[in-house]
């Protein structure tokens, strides 16, 4: 049985190989081309060391490249690490605080500049000195960060990052080991920019970059034109190929009813923004060959303010979980193909997740329906029954039908609730600042990079949680010493034993879940839908549809 | 009775009789009014139709199963064909008491919100109107009468506060309010309250009315009969009250239609931008921002609220131009030419 399950693979392999023509050839056919894009604003600032969008991130695949990246592949290959602008990956010493590349030879950024240790130098001292979002988080670890953070302007990292310019390589010194420092080092965050990029947000203003494309046009209003790289040669086709189209134009400012319209009659190729919610049924009948489904590593959740009544009490908290009915969720947002109920913190097919949930009917692996009793019972125990309980939620129709679909699971479990729609763009940091008193809200968490910690080290370590402040990201003000140490073990295991690390990743999933500081919601999927003559979709599980890797001739 | 009699019968007519009487052979006006009236009476019927339909307009009913012709018909019916996206509500069922406009993305009936939802759109228009009216006599009579720094003092407070465009001011005091409420000494009021839009619409068109009626007091200040009685040594506050404000009551008369109107409309607009009433309480401009989701596939959701509003809003600006015309002593004039 076994010797023949070998055969079986063996022959798939070379029947997949045999199917799969070189890239080189589906180059020749379908080259050239503009690919047309829509979303309804623009992402923010070009500024790849500052943009933490999504869109942003999608975007900067084809134009900017790290020191290493993650692979342009599709399911879970495209979760691994491989070597970018440097030739291998990195040789390990000092512990796992030493971390060395050699630079590729002969890659020139678009204005014609060779790429040289220089500027990998100064794009790393640029994080600091542009304030980047992470610098204080990701790349904190990195010997001379703390000088950095303290006074940005003055930035060297000395001792942190040393170039050897005749050898070509670049050492990363850390203060102490990180096992997910290489998957930090592939986010846009760490992109290779000319040494002389100016050290402010560049905004508007594209910089020079080393991949197949380049921004050449950009106006915030109106959209972008990305075209190719005239110095760009490949040299890794997992890290970084070769596109098809020859421009991509990304226009700003059409609404999602206008833009499925533009996709259906051929006038775009693509939408960024989701599909509204009532052309899904007519997409998904008439238009089913130009849709793409695709799992993301992300989590609807509602957090439940830890400090202050009614979610201060464990019970009362585990009572919403118990009454939140996962289904009626899933409904509100398009169905059992778009989304998947879930209790606990980890996305499924995520490092760690192991299926669990205790919030359920019949507690298990699997949500299977609300415990509308239990609930009530807890909310009796817990003497909180008949306390006001106000919902912050997004002034978008999904999340406020959340909202209002939450409010009414709560006043039938005896409490006295009501909604409250935020604006979008203040609603996120409004509801991490303890000074505005949220008692609950529903919000949702996109992994930056494949790791557990992304999700529970990040959202519910005690470091995370910072009284008065727009930035603290633990927003239910959990903090649990003896979790918060586990989390510290998992992340020290994780440098010289991964699979052990996420096993005990999957246990303090499970401990936090049971605390209830959040009610997990759903898992949503990405919905793309494309055009007609779009060919060769590729969907990457880090950074979705791989945009220049699919066809338009 | 002589026709001599019967002219000296007429020329005796107070003017309030003679303007009732003026209104009441304005068709338009009466029509518009009878309209409105019926709309005012469907809505504070919405407690006693939800009952009538067994039915909860605030609570989500996603998994509700309705019987139409004997047959049982989801609420929220999902997509079957292809690949089975997205849910869609059932439309309008045109039987009254059973999802006659049809359910919202919540699978709550649409008539019993919108009953629901013009009641409380015409309550804050009401109070916000009432506040309004008596903010703004109350400073339009102060500054006029007593002049001076008063007036100065009074007059640019309003400037300042009519130089800021309207639905800015308002949807600004909003979103400032709407989290937290408003808590001024033992005053408090709470976010989600009916009390918050009807404070933030009638504050910001307190200067549309005080302007005029300052304009009238600064006149009537400087009319005989008002001079006569302060030389006869009238306290101040007694001539406000029994000569100058029966002089600006049709004035005030004529506002209460044309306010109601203005405050439907900006609270529809407030609550259509989440700002004014909060889910899942409805009004006339929650219901539209419901039915904005579902333009494509049942636009009536939408549709009908702001039928509603408009219709409510023509018939207050008709019936306003008509209380207006009967009131007003110039159109006395052109009507005696005509």
């Amino acid at each position: 049985m076994k010797k023949l399950l070998l055969a079986a693979s063996a022959a798939a392999l070379l029947a997949g190989s045999w199917l799969a023509p070189a890239q080189a050839e589906y180059l020749k056919e379908h080259r050239g081309g503009t690919i047309r894009l829509l979303a309804r604003s623009a992402a923010g600032t070009l500024d790849p060391h500052i943009n933490y969008t999504d869109q942003g991130w999608q975007m900067y695949q084809p134009i900017y490249d790290g020191l290493v990246a993650f692979r342009k592949a599709e399911g879970v290959e495209g979760f691994s690490i491989v070597p970018d602008l440097a030739e291998a990956l990195p040789t390990v010493s000092n512990d796992g605080k030493t971390f060395t590349f050699r630079l590729r030879k002969g890659i020139k950024f678009s204005n014609g500049q060779d790429l040289g240790v220089k500027d990998v130098v100064a794009s790393f001292q640029r994080i600091f000195k542009v304030s980047g979002p992470t610098s204080g988080t990701f790349y904190a670890g990195i010997v001379g960060a703390d000088k950095c953070l303290a006074d940005t302007k003055s930035c060297t990292l000395e001792g942190g990052v040393v170039a050897d310019e005749a050898a070509g390589t670049i050492t990363l010194n850390l203060t102490k080991p990180d096992a997910e420092i290489l998957y930090k080092l592939a986010l846009p965050h760490a992109v290779i920019l000319p040494a002389d990029t100016p050290t402010e947000d560049m905004g508007s203003k594209p910089i020079p970059s080393t991949g197949p494309y380049m921004i050449s046009a950009f106006d915030p209003n109106k959209g972008m034109t990305v075209s190719r790289n005239p110095n760009f040669k490949q040299w890794s086709e997992e890290a970084q190929p070769d596109g098809y189209p020859d421009v991509v134009q990304y226009d700003f400012g059409l609404s999602e009813e206008a833009a499925v319209t533009a996709i259906q009659n051929g006038e775009a190729d693509w939408m960024f923004d989701a599909l509204p919610s009532d052309r899904l049924g007519e997409l998904g009948s008439k238009s089913m060959d130009q849709l793409h489904i695709s799992p993301l590593s992300a989590w609807w959740y509602a957090p439940l303010n830890t400090r202050m009544a009614p979610f201060d009490n464990e019970k009362a908290r585990r009572a919403v979980a118990y009454a939140v009915d996962r289904n009626t969720l899933v409904k509100l947002f398009g169905g059992k193909v778009l989304a998947s109920p879930v209790c606990q913190v980890l996305p499924p097919d995520f490092p760690g997740h192991e299926d669990y949930c205790p919030f359920s009917k019949n507690p298990g692996a699997k949500w299977s329906a609300p415990d509308v009793d239990k609930a009530k019972q807890l909310v009796e125990e817990s003497g909180t029954k008949g306390q006001k309980v106000t919902i912050i939620v997004e002034d978008t129709a999904i999340s406020r039908s959340i909202g209002v679909y939450l409010q009414s699971v709560l006043t039938s479990i005896g409490y006295v609730a009501d909604v409250k729609p935020i604006s979008s763009n203040l609603q996120f940091t409004y509801i991490q600042n303890t000074n505005n008193k949220v008692q609950m809200s529903v919000t949702q968490w996109y992994k930056d990079y494949p790791a557990a910690s992304d999700f529970l080290n990040i959202l519910f370590s005690c470091a995370s949680f910072r009284e008065g402040s727009d930035a603290s990201i633990n927003i239910s003000g959990f903090c649990d010493k003896d979790i918060d140490a586990q989390m510290q073990k998992a992340l020290d295991l994780g440098v010289t034993d991964q699979k052990a690390a996420d096993k005990l990743w999957a246990a303090i999933d499970k401990q936090v879940t049971d605390k209830a500081p959040a009610v997990g919601l759903f898992t949503p999927k990405r919905l793309d839908f494309v055009s007609k003559r779009v060919g060769n979709f590729k969907f990457n599980p880090q950074f979705n549809w791989i945009i220049t890797q699919s066809w338009v001739q | 009775m002589s026709s001599q009699v019967a002219a000296m019968s007429r020329k005796t007519r107070g003017p309030w009789a003679l303007a009732f009487a003026k209104l009441a052979t304005d068709r338009a006006a009466i029509a518009s009014l009878a309209v409105f009236l019926i709309i005012v009476l469907a809505c504070f019927s919405a407690p006693l139709y939800a009952k009538w339909a067994g039915t909860d307009p605030f609570a989500s009913t996603l998994d509700a199963v309705i019987q139409i012709d004997g047959a049982d018909v989801p609420v929220m019916e999902q997509s079957t064909e292809g690949l089975g996206l997205g849910y869609t509500p059932i439309g309008p069922t045109w039987r009254l008491g059973n999802y006659f406009l049809g359910a919202d993305s919540q699978g709550r009936d649409v008539m019993a919100r919108l009953l629901y939802g013009g009641l409380n759109s015409l309550l804050i228009a009401g109070a916000a109107t009432i506040f309004t009216l008596i903010f703004g006599t109350l400073a339009g009579l102060i500054a006029g009468y007593f002049g001076g720094i008063t007036d100065t003092v009074l007059s640019r407070l309003l400037d300042v506060l009519w130089a800021f465009p309207i639905y800015l001011l308002a949807i600004s005091l909003s979103i400032v309010t709407i989290a937290q409420g408003i808590a001024i000494g033992p005053i408090e009021i709470q976010s989600g309250s009916l009390w918050l839009p009807i404070i933030i619409i009638g504050v910001v068109y307190i200067p549309y009315v005080a302007r005029p009626i300052r304009g009238q007091v600064l006149a009537l200040r400087h009319s005989e009969f008002v001079l006569a009685a302060i030389n006869l040594g009238v306290p101040g506050w007694r001539i406000l009250l029994r000569d100058i404000l029966p002089n600006i009551t049709t004035t005030l008369i004529v506002f209460v239609p044309l306010m109601m109107a203005l405050n439907m409309l900006t609270e529809s607009a407030l609550s259509f931008l989440s700002i004014g009433v909060q889910p899942p309480a409805a009004s006339w401009g929650t219901i539209i921002q419901d039915g904005q989701a579902l333009l494509y596939t049942r636009p009536l959701v939408a549709l009908v609220p702001g039928l509603a509003i408009a219709i409510s809003v023509m018939s207050l600006n008709v019936f306003g131009d008509g209380l207006r015309d009967a009131l007003d002593p110039r159109s006395k004039v052109r009507l005696g030419r005509d």
